[in-house]
């Protein structure tokens, strides 16, 4: 016979109200977990994809446009560039590694990316099978790719021309799969890499115009005409050029260099992604509010549960002090039992959040390419835990202190 | 000679109104008393201050040896729970816990070791056994008040204290129910007050305290 048991009967005693709190509580709980899980997340993905990438070379326009299209390959990218010009800046001594990336074909919704080797290598990613491209045409499948598509090894697949999956494709000139990358965690996983070369072989067969115009508009490709006119070397275009600075102090003077010299625009992916999820953070703020309200609500539902119980107890309280129990044990019962409810709730909600997180992640990852679990734990959410009992205990203080205050002669002399 | 019960010039008052005044009164260890006397005529407030559930505004109370003005908080609350048994009219049976619960949390509560052994022989005497698992609104009157007597000498008491115990019973139960407490005490070796207005407890016990209503 201990307290938790006497304060688990007294909450077993009506059942209705005990579980509307539990509900209530455990309602308030699930939203903010869920949040809380998304958004960490959702920061660690979007840092992870841009770890080791400094800056973003690429068109002028929109600097989150190049980030997202480039970096997280989310968005189309603004243009294209002249090569020749973002080899100058990669030759600069304050860059160590400078990545270029040529976009605008994709195969099943997922991107063709011309790049070099050194692109995987960025996220650490080393070959589960085959070989890297050697020559134009040949095609290395990132590992969720490869999932999703069932492409493998010596596979054949035809781009289609746009990020979409409503191209105009390349059906006479096929990719050849020569490897598989191994999992990284990362947006590598869902992107199918080959060389520069296949990206310019397949649209140098194009109109010069669709070239220029494809990667801003990917939709409109009704019209294919095919022309011979090959690009000399020196007019050769990509998307956007990765740079990784050799020392931190580059950050101070590059972009600003880069923004000054003329057609080219520097992108941080850092000050981008803060951006974002600041915008993206004042709507998680909002659904936080909310759930903070479910969270009153279910406090002060514990608080009334309580409260209104001590009337109907008033002679079990007394009872307990002719038996030997002192004020400040009547108290802690009512407070265990404050907690005791707000647990249980808690212990619903952590279960419903991490369970609805699951679900949903489940579903954007097939949906969006956004991999999220409900099966990981923040620092955030230990915190949460213990406020949370704390909540549970705020809300017993009142019943707590009146019980503590039972005239137990007056109560009795009553009966 | 010791005793469970010395009062000496007992008073308690609401405002003006002297609700007790006992000269002088004791119980030796071992003995039964029954303090009869009409309704309103502080009998209540008398046991109430005997278990030091409220303080006197004069005179002094010992209780099985102890002064009770000199326990404080949760001093006597532990010492009310170790060495007293209450039963009230009104039983005040805990009803989230099961029959054998509401005697465990006795035991508990008076902080002495957990003995199932004496549980189940006062059980047997009782005659409970087999409500163990019961509510206590699934009890006869007549179990109920048994149980409350079983929860007020589980933790052995040296002094067993009743309020009333007859006054809502008939001839027959009355005497059933006076018999068991004075039975029970005896087998626990302890004393019992018994507070009631029922003239058929006269006779029953071994002293009787007369209380009038105050002037």
């Amino acid at each position: 016979m201990t307290w938790l048991r006497l304060a688990l009967a007294n909450l077993g005693l009506s059942p209705l109200t005990s579980g509307v709190n539990v509900v209530l509580m455990g309602l308030g709980t699930a939203s903010i977990v869920l949040l809380l899980l998304a958004g960490s997340q959702l920061s660690e993905t979007l840092s992870r994809d841009a770890r080791a990438i400094d800056l973003v070379l690429g068109a002028q326009g929109s600097p989150t446009q190049l980030v997202l299209s480039t970096v997280y390959h989310a968005d189309v990218p603004p243009g294209n560039i002249a090569q020749r010009e973002a080899e100058r800046w990669a030759d600069d001594p304050r860059v160590e590694t400078a990545i270029p990336l040529s976009l605008g074909d994709s195969v099943r919704g997922l991107r063709i990316v011309g790049t070099t080797s050194a692109y995987a290598t960025l996220y650490g990613a080393g070959l589960a099978a085959g070989r890297f491209w050697e020559r134009p045409m040949e095609a290395v499948v990132g590992a969720a790719a490869a999932e999703s598509t069932g492409l493998d090894v010596e596979s054949r697949f035809a781009g289609a021309h746009g990020l979409a999956d409503a191209g105009h494709t390349h059906a006479s000139r096929p990719y050849r799969v020569v490897g598989v990358l191994e999992p990284t965690g990362t947006v590598l996983d869902r992107l199918i890499l080959t060389s520069l070369e296949s990206v310019w072989t397949l649209h140098d067969d194009d109109l010069p115009a669709q070239r220029d115009a494809h990667a801003d508009d990917e939709a409109d490709h009704g019209e294919h005409e095919h022309d011979a006119d090959h690009h000399p070397e020196a007019d050769r275009e990509i998307t956007a050029m990765l740079i990784r600075y050799r020392s931190p102090l580059a950050a101070m003077t590059l972009p600003r260099d880069v923004n000054a010299g003329g057609s080219l625009q520097a992108a941080s992916p850092a000050v981008e992604v803060s951006r974002i999820l600041q915008l993206v953070g004042i709507g998680f703020d909002g659904l936080e509010a909310f759930s903070w309200v479910l969270i009153v609500t279910a406090a002060l539902s514990v608080f009334a549960a309580l409260y209104g119980s001590l009337r109907a107890r008033r002679f079990d309280l007394a009872m307990l002090r002719c038996l030997g129990a002192t004020r400040w044990e009547l108290l802690s019962v009512l407070i265990l039992e404050g907690v005791l409810l707000s647990a249980f709730g808690v212990a619903l909600g952590f279960l419903a959040g991490h369970g609805a997180m699951e679900l949903l992640g489940g579903w954007l990852e097939s949906a969006r390419g956004v991999a999220l679990t409900g099966w990981t734990w923040t620092p955030a959410e230990t915190m949460l835990l213990l406020g949370l009992f704390a909540v549970g205990a705020v809300a017993a203080a009142l019943p707590a202190v009146q019980a503590y205050r039972t005239d137990v002669a007056a109560t009795l002399a009553k009966a | 000679m010791a005793f469970a019960i010395e009062v000496t010039e007992l008073r308690f008052a609401h405002g003006e109104r002297t609700i007790v005044d006992i000269g002088r009164c004791q119980l030796a260890s071992g003995q039964s008393m029954a303090v009869i006397g009409p309704s309103g005529c502080g009998k209540t407030t008398f046991l109430h201050l005997l278990a030091g559930l409220i303080r006197p505004r004069s005179g002094e109370i010992r209780i099985l040896e102890r002064d009770l003005s000199q326990l404080r908080g949760g001093d006597l609350d532990r010492f009310r729970g170790r060495h007293l048994g209450l039963v009230f009219q009104r039983l005040h049976l805990l009803p989230a816990l099961t029959v054998h619960e509401n005697v465990l949390l006795a035991q508990r509560l008076a902080r002495v070791p957990m003995d199932p052994t004496r549980v189940e022989a006062l059980f047997d005497r009782l005659n409970l056994t087999g409500l163990e698992r019961h509510r206590p609104s699934m009890l006869s009157q007549g179990q109920a008040q048994r149980v409350a007597i079983a929860r007020a000498l589980v933790h052995g008491p040296e002094l067993l204290m009743a309020d009333e115990p007859t006054s809502a019973l008939d001839d027959r139960h009355a005497e059933q129910a006076l018999a068991l407490l004075r039975e029970s005490a005896r087998a626990a070796g302890a004393a019992l007050l018994v507070v009631t207005h029922d003239q058929r407890v006269r006779g029953h016990l071994g002293h009787e305290l007369e209380m009038t209503t105050p002037a």
